[in-house]
């Protein structure tokens, strides 16, 4: 078992920076999750960990030992999971979890051995003789998982695994993914652009945008407290809500956090602000309300109020209702260059 | 029914433009017979007539020279088939296709293995390797007749300056070499037809199933044989089907290089087929030759494309 130690890693297309200076530690054990939009480097930064993508700059090391750009994906200790599972098409499932075996060398009963354990682990084992393209997209991926998992690796690299599932999949896919890294306890690089897998799945998050590492932490850190207005509006759905003061800052709150003022208790210290509300959205357990936040200190600016079924209020369309965000809920931001401010 | 609906439709939005008349552009049952007709029509008559002629021909007594016409029955066939030259013609024919084929699937692969490489002058270097399919047969087969010539041999010089070559080859003028110089000429003409082939399935194939075996630590040659060659053998079915029907058709090579020669032991069906029936004028005897190979053809074919279909795979 071994973390992952990564020193300004610089990857450049052109003169296009994928990577740009990233710095990283990803301890032993961890679940760490790779979280930006796409194009964002991420995939890159994955990639140069396992070896098929030659760093610009910068050094890679995994379990303390340092990864030159000539060491081939083989000798590095890791496995990878791709988006498509890259399962190969005219092999057995059997076939597809002892590949590796195979290219180690390892006896053939040892391999039967090794292919046979994996595949009860993920429940396949009644698929061993099947063609890839007879299953489904939820046992592709497991046999995926299974053929790196045999290898025994220090690290798992996972390419957005369960984006190719569909929604309803999803989210047992994700419990699952997490109980078998769990069990296992290896490091876990897993990159995602979806912010529900990413706050579900990882111990800890790091928000890319353009080649850089915004912000690292537990999910709770980064939803509560984003270092600046890409990571506020890209963690959270719908987006944090962000106004532009006249004093030049801006204003951040989340929209479940946006209710009618006579929702909160007398004794609690909030900001009121006005809400002429345009349109209520009805979502089955929330209510959905957009409109413009109207306040003396600050321009009109688009929101969104998210409001669970508890709150019963009647939200009539049109109409200007007294709204408040509690004191300890807002963020402040520099409007210029979106960083974050205390106050 | 299903063209009436679409009228219907079509219809529809006429009303809506100026003209409520249909033009002829909106007939597609007329337009699309318009359209298809040329090209039927080069088929029917280039091809089809003359295949048809053929095969009637083969069982005839027609003879270049007059205009009779008797009906002969399998008799063409049975004289053949005891003709110990048809025999020679028709394993030659074998030989020629299946070894030119091997020889042109390795060299086509590794070929292509060498031009997925960047490398400088990568465009010359694939516009040279084009050239042999360019070049009119006759002319390359001239070129070649050169190459093999008894006296002037410029793979004997080669080989005798770097001293592999003790005697002398007389590459045209033995059976055995001759057919080893026909392999080869008809290997080099095909090999960049199928290199194409191989490129562009090479290219077809997804890369992140490259990168798992990668990542899976197998090596170049586990790459190469346990997982790019098995997900090419689809393209390689098609490159190889094409070759054998090439080869096994064509008169040219043999006809410029050996004549058929050394006495009627390098013929191939096709050249024997010319001889027999244009030179010789015995029509019949020459349709039945020509004719002979079709069967063993499209078995060839529907196997191959078999193959193809059977091992095509469905990646997503």
């Amino acid at each position: 078992m071994a973390g992952v130690e990564i020193r300004n890693l610089s990857r450049r297309f052109g003169d296009f920076h994928a990577v740009d200076g990233v710095n990283l530690s990803i301890r032993e054990g961890e679940f760490l999750v790779l979280l930006g939009p796409s194009g964002c480097g991420k995939t890159t930064l994955l990639r140069m960990i396992a070896g098929l993508e030659r760093p610009t700059a910068g050094e890679i090391l995994i379990g303390g030992e340092r990864m030159d750009a000539d060491v081939p994906p083989r000798a590095r200790g890791i496995a990878m999971v791709f988006q498509s599972y890259a399962l190969y098409p005219h092999r057995t499932v059997f076939r597809n979890i002892a590949f590796p075996l195979e290219a180690a060398g390892l006896p053939r009963n040892v391999i039967d051995q090794k292919v046979r354990w994996a595949a009860e682990l993920f429940g396949i084992t009644r698929y061993l003789d099947r063609y890839p393209r007879q299953l489904s997209g939820g046992e592709r991926q497991r046999v995926a998982l299974c053929r790196a998992l045999v290898r025994d690796p220090k690290v798992f690299l996972l390419d957005e695994p369960l984006a190719n599932l569909d929604a309803k999949l999803r989210n047992t896919a994700r419990d699952e993914l997490k109980r078998f890294q769990r069990q296992i306890k290896r490091t876990t690089v897993y990159v995602t652009h979806d912010q529900v897998e990413a706050m579900g799945l990882g111990d800890r998050i790091a928000v890319m945008d353009r080649g850089k590492v915004r912000q690292i932490g537990t999910p709770h850190e980064v939803y509560e407290d984003p270092v600046d207005t890409f990571v506020a509006t890209f963690v959270g759905q719908p987006p944090m809500n962000l106004i532009a003061l006249h004093d030049g800052r801006l204003l951040g709150f989340r929209p479940e956090n946006f209710l009618p003022r006579d929702h909160f208790p007398a004794g609690e210290r909030v900001r009121p602000l006005g809400f002429a509300v345009r349109r209520v959205e009805y979502l089955g357990s929330d209510r959905y309300v957009y409109g413009t936040v109207t306040d003396p200190g600050a321009g009109d600016a688009t929101v969104i109020a998210k409001l669970p079924v508890t709150v019963g209020t009647a939200i009539p369309d049109g109409e200007t209702l007294p709204f408040a965000v509690p004191e300890r809920a807002l963020c402040y931001f520099d409007a210029a260059t979106g960083a974050r401010r205390r106050s | 029914m299903l063209l009436r609906r679409r009228d219907r439709r079509q219809a529809a939005l006429v009303t809506i433009s100026t003209t409520r008349r249909r033009s002829f552009a909106d007939r597609e049952d007329i337009l699309g017979a318009a359209m298809l007709a040329p090209a039927l029509a080069y088929v029917i008559l280039l091809v089809g007539v003359p295949f048809v002629l053929a095969i009637v021909l083969s069982f005839s007594t027609a003879t270049a020279g007059s205009l009779s016409f008797g009906w002969a029955g399998f008799s063409n066939y049975a004289a053949i088939l005891g003709d110990p030259i048809f025999r020679r013609a028709l394993g030659n024919t074998a030989i020629v296709t299946i070894g030119s084929q091997v020889l042109v699937v390795v060299l086509a692969t590794a070929a292509a293995q060498v031009f997925r490489a960047a490398f400088h002058g990568k465009r010359t270097a694939r516009f040279v390797l084009l050239l042999p399919w360019a070049v009119p047969v006759s002319l390359a087969a001239i070129a070649w007749t050169w190459i093999f010539d008894s006296t002037f041999s410029v793979i004997n010089w080669t080989l005798k300056v770097t001293g592999l070559l003790h005697g002398w080859l007389y590459w045209l003028g033995e059976p055995g070499l001759a057919l080893v110089a026909i392999i080869i000429v008809q290997a080099w003409r095909i090999f960049p037809f199928a290199t194409v082939i191989v490129l562009a399935g090479l290219a077809s194939l997804p890369q992140d199933v490259m990168e798992a075996a990668i990542v899976d630590g197998a090596g170049f040659w586990r790459r190469l044989f346990q997982i790019e060659l098995p997900l090419l053998l689809p393209v390689v079915a098609v490159a190889v089907l094409f070759g054998v029907v090439y080869t096994a058709t064509d008169l040219g090579v043999v006809y410029i290089l050996t004549g058929g020669g050394p006495a009627n032991t390098t013929h191939v069906l096709p050249t024997l087929a010319f001889q027999r029936g244009i030179q010789g004028a015995d029509l019949g005897q020459g349709a039945a030759i020509a004719v002979f190979l079709l069967p063993f053809l499209i078995v060839v074919a529907i196997a191959m494309l078999r193959l193809a279909r059977h091992t095509e795979v469905g990646a997503k």
